[in-house]
């Protein structure tokens, strides 16, 4: 069965492309980026050496998955921290408004948590009268707008101050215009202490999961996510089944090549680690934490041998930053949660091959992203071998709508091809005839309009090589 | 547990066995971090120089005289009081040397709900000791508890911490291994480099955005 793509995201890059505002600020953002990660870099072995370990620590992991999250479920326990698995993002969410319900929470301030996103968390509790804040000022600034993260480190970087100033005056009760982003940060910081104050829970994302321990850590800057955590009295962190790792000792490597990848940081300002709810004689920390595990297309992605390298990502982002297409079109043109090259990995093995083969194709495999993955992932490879999945049903494949990709002209085109390869006349006649009269062929015919859409022509030679060949006298040995 | 999440467990737990193999695990080398190693004089300067690039203030102390440089420091900046936790040592120390007048010492030791809108509009500072640091990118190492309340470090303006000399380590690594973190954490503990900040708006650097605008390490020089 053919699943028609509903979006396109050739056409959305292609609008995104005109827009020079847009352009300029992931350009700007971008190359800064780009240069602090190298900054942070400056030995290559040292990199080279740090990449292995990581590579070999989330590897680890992944091979130990059940054992390990079964151990730390079993530490968290332990430790007075609630477990709860949820297989789907509807499941997910359910349960946590059941555990705010059960608190009579009204109102959530939120950490960053890409999961959540994922989940569409926001919206699923607004509709059941619960207010969900997001408190990671970039968060913030793009919940304002109602607009969705174009970039999973650095959510509101396709906005300029400009921009920010202007929706700050609008929305913000009593704030004036102002561009000084020292201001602008104070604004967010008056209003947000007293959410933190207020309100009834607080959720954030995990970083790495400690299975022997039962530790859930945080990495940020900003101080909303120990806010968020340690402020109200109930806390609940969703992390996707991936993220566990077997020792706090992993953690290290992996938090230094995280910060340094993600925005050329040596160190982030905090470095969290929750292993519990407020402690005999503590006097502050939620009474209760909860963690929620979530499959959402995990463990079908973990079983496939070579796909199951999608799930080393430690979510850092540099693969977005080093990527020629996402620093050109930004990441809402993915129209999707993960942009960039993570995302086209991950998006179709979430949500089908089939559905958004338009991101399995938006590459020009040219590798950038595998060259500055800290976890190594191929990510060039894993696409070819998905752009295979969207159009074959092979045996034994478990990748989700595998073979739905396929359309009619495509298939039609491939045995044409196949059928003239097959037979030595057909071909030298279809040769004779794209050597004497392709370069007549006009720019606007079917199927060389897409490729001259943004390239010039191709010219076939005036004699084909066999042609060539046979009159210099070049035999077959 | 409830059903669902019980089905939920079982299945998701079942998916994952039935595609588990059971190859050798890769190795970990762990060489270049143990590259990272500097004598306890250098990993002084080493701590102090990563945390000054992201503005931690740093004030030199003594192992007898620190609790003046509190006392002196918080006089100069006219704060009006200093939130501590009287039942840790560096507390009770602090405790013991503070005169009568000026900066006005509050200790935290009620629980949080019983003046949750004070601690966040009516104070000035906050101070808590530190169980180590770290020298190869600058860091604090915190471990909050009965004795010094999470919050103290997070929700004043200014944080003031206390860091021996002695007990900074090389690498976040070396420091889990050293403190037995590894093995039993506490609810809480952490790592902090610098104020609380934020570059989300066009990546311009902005510091204090929700946790402190400024962290100021007081350093006691406590090397033979
Ligand atoms: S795929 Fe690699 S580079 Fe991209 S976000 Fe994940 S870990 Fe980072």
């Amino acid at each position: 069965m053919h699943v028609e793509s509903e979006i396109h995201f050739r056409d959305a890059a292609a609008k995104a492309l005109l827009d020079p505002q847009l352009r300029a600020n992931f350009r700007r953002a971008m190359d800064g980026l780009i240069s602090k990660r190298r900054a942070q870099f400056p030995d290559p072995r040292d990199l080279q050496d740090l990449r292995d370990l990581s590579t070999a620590i989330r590897s680890r992991s992944l091979l130990n998955l059940p054992d390990l999250l079964e151990q730390l479920e079993a530490s968290c326990r332990k430790n007075g921290i609630q477990v709860h698995w949820a297989e789907t993002c509807e499941q997910a969410n359910e349960l946590i408004l059941g555990l705010l319900q059960a608190k009579g929470a009204k109102t959530l301030v939120k950490g960053k948590s890409m999961v959540s996103e994922e989940m569409h968390l926001n919206a699923f509790l607004e509709s059941k009268g619960i207010e969900a804040l997001e408190s990671d000022l970039g968060e913030y600034i793009i919940q304002l707008d109602g607009e969705t993260p174009s970039h999973i480190i650095m959510p509101a970087i396709h906005k300029n101050k400009d921009q920010i100033a202007r929706q700050f005056s609008q929305k913000i009760k009593d704030a004036k215009y102002t561009e000084d982003v020292d201001e602008l940060t104070a604004m967010a910081r008056k209003v947000l202490r007293q959410k933190f104050l207020d309100a009834d829970a607080g959720l954030s994302g995990v970083n790495f999961a400690v299975a022997e321990t039962g530790t859930l850590c945080l990495v940020e800057n900003e101080g909303n996510g120990r806010m968020s955590t340690h402020v109200p009295p109930l806390h609940i962190a969703v992390m996707g089944l991936e993220k566990v790792v077997a020792r706090l000792e992993d953690v290290a490597p992996l938090y230094s090549i995280l910060t340094r990848s993600a925005t050329g940081q040596a160190v982030s300002t905090y470095f969290n680690l929750i292993s519990g709810p407020r402690g005999t004689g503590e006097k502050d920390g939620p009474q209760e934490v909860h963690l929620v595990i979530l499959d959402n297309g995990r463990s079908r992605i973990y079983a496939d041998p070579q796909l199951r390298a999608t799930l080393r990502c430690i979510r850092c982002g540099a693969c977005m930053n080093h990527c020629p297409v996402y620093t050109r079109v930004g990441g809402h043109a993915y129209e999707a949660v993960y942009p960039g090259p993570i995302g086209k990995i991950l998006t179709p093995q979430m949500e089908g091959v089939g559905v958004r083969h338009d991101l399995i194709h938006g590459s020009s495999l040219c590798g950038a992203c595998a060259e500055v993955c800290p976890v190594e992932i191929p990510i060039p490879e894993i696409l070819v071998r998905l752009r295979r999945e969207a159009t074959h049903e092979d045996a034994g494949s478990k990748v989700e709508g595998r073979g739905t990709g396929r359309t009619a002209t495509e298939d039609w085109a491939w045995r044409l091809w196949a059928g003239v390869l097959k037979r030595p006349t057909l071909y030298r006649l279809a040769a004779w005839f794209a050597t004497r009269f392709g370069k007549a062929l006009p720019t606007g015919a079917p199927l060389i309009k897409d490729w001259t859409r943004t390239r010039t022509k191709p010219v076939p030679a005036r004699r084909s090589l066999q042609e060539r060949m046979r009159a210099e006298g070049a035999r077959h040995d | 547990m409830t059903n669902a999440t019980a089905d939920a467990r079982s299945a998701i737990l079942g998916r994952l066995r039935a595609s588990m193999d059971t190859g050798p695990l890769p190795g970990l080398d762990t060489a270049v971090l143990e590259r990272r190693a500097w004598p306890a004089a250098e990993r002084v300067v080493r701590l102090r120089k990563g945390m000054e690039a992201v503005h931690t203030e740093f004030l030199d102390a003594t192992p007898a005289d620190w609790p003046a440089v509190v006392r002196a420091f918080c006089d100069r900046e006219g704060l009006k009081n200093l939130l501590f936790g009287p039942a840790s040592e560096a507390g009770a120390a602090l405790a013991d040397a503070w005169t009568p007048g000026g900066t006005q010492l509050l200790p935290y030791d009620r629980p949080v709900e019983t003046f949750k809108e004070e601690l966040f509009t009516g104070v000035d500072a906050g101070f808590t000791d530190t169980v180590g640091g770290v020298a190869e990118t600058g860091g604090l190492l915190l471990m909050p508890g009965p004795a010094e309340p999470r919050l103290m470090s997070l929700v004043p303006p200014i944080h003031i911490a206390l860091l021996r000399a002695s007990t900074i380590q090389n690498t976040f690594w070396s420091a889990v291994k050293s403190l037995g973190w590894g093995r039993r954490l506490p609810p809480n503990a952490l790592m902090i480099s610098g104020p609380s900040k934020t570059a989300d708006i066009e990546q311009t650097l902005a510091y204090g955005v929700h946790g402190p605008k400024r962290l100021i390490v007081v350093l006691v020089q406590d090397l033979s």
